[in-house]
């Protein structure tokens, strides 16, 4: 794609921003035109789930600032419904039709809704992912608990953290044997389950909840050991599913099956069904399903991580991509956090493949830890808790080991 | 060069670390401590750990954004 030309993105969240701001970066003065479908500019979410629930912050704390150089129109309260990819063509919900010489794809995701088994009352039942559901849900903690978590990762420990820091009683359910375990393994897992039960969380390990009954308030939760909750309150947090909707029927290939997202090569060009890359189509952020930076027998051929670190460490490669000019090719290495029970849990890496963990440091009373994933002969990962300072170093490791094809353990 | 740390944001993501090492370092006591007047030879790291704070707690010559 040359100069002058247009660019489209889809998605106005933190994903969209820094892809259209990279692209600036780079030279491209052509117009660019982002289409969101909420009703407000670029915000951050990770505050949602924490900050804002206990007032520290209100949600217009989360803007994210725009670039005056950014020049670009905004088509916010539209939504993208289709794609045509031979006439380089979108339609918005509003019948409008968008023609594109370059496509960014910024959809993120949506919070996964109830799975069931059985239906949901009317009132009392939240889910979080964006603006209006962080005020709704910060109002409901406004008027007391009990409160359930359904889903102990990341977003349902902060929630439960919030709650607890509001004085609500909180049951928090998950089906693994830890909370987080699958995104930091079950021996740090087990660390963080006792902080949550030394705060007061009533954790419910190796447990579902079966029935959520009564069509209009809320009242209780039955789970799977047989157990009835009262409450005031429930939060579903099983996790994110990508938007990709909206592109069934575009011909690109989706990561279906999997973590879900648009499957991407490893500079986010879009593939398409068959598997060779788009040229015009770039992917970034929740949506993008990357080729696994490590893939072993059995593993997925894309990964959807969702972590807040993908859409800015590779908003540069992306539009490098779609720009045609040549790949910045930097070393890039996924990373996420949470902070919860006053707990600064940072990671690098990738924990979740892990086969073993090692634990360096753990202070019970300093609350920190420091912990090393391993697979096979590979550092696949680390994480610390309270001690940043160790952070980098692994960092380093884990680049040259995972860019330079050193073995280390 | 001036760089800037709210250290009353700063929640110690660390990445500022990630991406310009010689101007952002944690001391002994998982402190944030960093060189305020690099060198015009380190702005590109700096500029790049501007962006990947999630916290938005670096500022550089002033500029808020
Ligand atoms: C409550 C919460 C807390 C989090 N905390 C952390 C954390 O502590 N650490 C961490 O690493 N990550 C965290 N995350 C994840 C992080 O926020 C995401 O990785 C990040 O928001 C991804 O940005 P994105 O732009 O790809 O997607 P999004 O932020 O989801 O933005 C996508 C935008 O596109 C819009 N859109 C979707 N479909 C269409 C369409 N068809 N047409 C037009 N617009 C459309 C969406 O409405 C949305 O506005 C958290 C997420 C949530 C929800
Ligand atoms: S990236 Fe931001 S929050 Fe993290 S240590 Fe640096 S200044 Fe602090």
């Amino acid at each position: 794609m040359s100069h002058g030309e247009s660019v489209v993105v889809v998605g106005a969240g933190l994903a969209g921003l820094r892809s259209a701001t990279a692209l600036r970066e780079r030279g491209f003065a052509g117009e660019i035109t982002i289409v969101g479908d909420e009703a407000h500019g670029p915000y951050d979410r990770p505050g949602l789930s924490k900050e804002v629930l206990i007032d520290r912050r209100t949600v217009l704390d989360t803007d994210l600032p725009v670039s005056a150089d950014l020049h670009a129109r905004w088509l916010l309260g539209r939504r993208a419904v289709s794609l045509e990819r031979n006439r380089r063509h979108l339609t918005l919900d509003d019948g409008t039709t968008l023609d594109y010489d370059g496509l960014v794809i910024a959809t993120g995701a949506s919070a996964r809704p109830w799975p069931g088994p059985g239906g949901l009352p009317r009132s009392g039942v939240h889910t979080l992912r964006g603006r209006e559901d962080a005020a709704a849900l910060r109002r409901a903690l406004t008027d007391g608990g009990p409160l359930l978590v359904i889903g102990a990762g990341f977003l349902g420990s902060e929630v439960a953290s919030a709650a607890r820091a509001l004085g609500l009683s909180v049951t928090l359910v998950d089906a693994s044997s830890q909370p987080m375990e699958r995104a930091v393994g079950p021996v740090v897992g087990s660390v963080l389950a006792g902080v949550q039960r030394a705060a007061g969380v009533d954790l419910r390990l190796d447990t579902t909840v079966t029935a959520l009954p009564g069509r209009s308030v809320l009242k209780e939760a039955l789970l799977s050991d047989g157990t009835r909750v009262a409450i005031r309150t429930a939060l579903i947090a099983l996790g994110a599913l990508p938007n990709t909707d909206w592109l069934r029927g575009s011909g690109l290939r989706l990561n279906d099956g999997a973590s879900g997202g648009i499957a991407c090569d490893h500079r986010g060009h879009a593939l398409q069904a068959d598997g060779r890359p788009t040229s015009d189509i770039v992917v970034l952020g929740d949506v993008a399903a990357p080729p696994h930076p490590l893939p072993y027998d059995g593993s997925p051929a894309h990964l959807s991580l969702g972590h807040w670190s993908a859409a800015v460490d590779h908003a540069d490669t992306v539009a490098a991509a779609l720009l045609g000019q040549e790949d910045p090719a930097h070393e890039i290495v996924p990373s996420f956090w949470s902070d919860q029970f006053g707990l600064r849990i940072r990671s690098v890496g990738l924990p979740m493949l892990a086969e073993r963990t090692e634990v360096h440091e753990h202070d019970p009373v300093r609350s920190r830890l420091e912990a090393t994933y391993h697979r096979g002969g590979r550092n696949v990962g680390a994480l610390t808790v309270n001690r940043a300072s160790r952070l980098a170093a692994h960092r380093r490791r884990i680049v040259d080991a995972w860019y330079r094809e050193e073995t280390t353990t | 060069m001036k760089v800037h740390v709210d250290m009353a944001l700063c929640a110690s993501h660390g990445r500022c670390v990630f991406a310009a090492p010689d101007v952002f370092s944690f001391d002994d006591d998982e402190e944030l401590t960093y060189e305020p007047s690099p060198g015009a030879d380190r702005r590109a790291e700096v500029e790049q750990a501007v962006l990947s704070c999630p916290v938005r707690a670096i500022t550089l010559d002033g500029d808020h954004g």
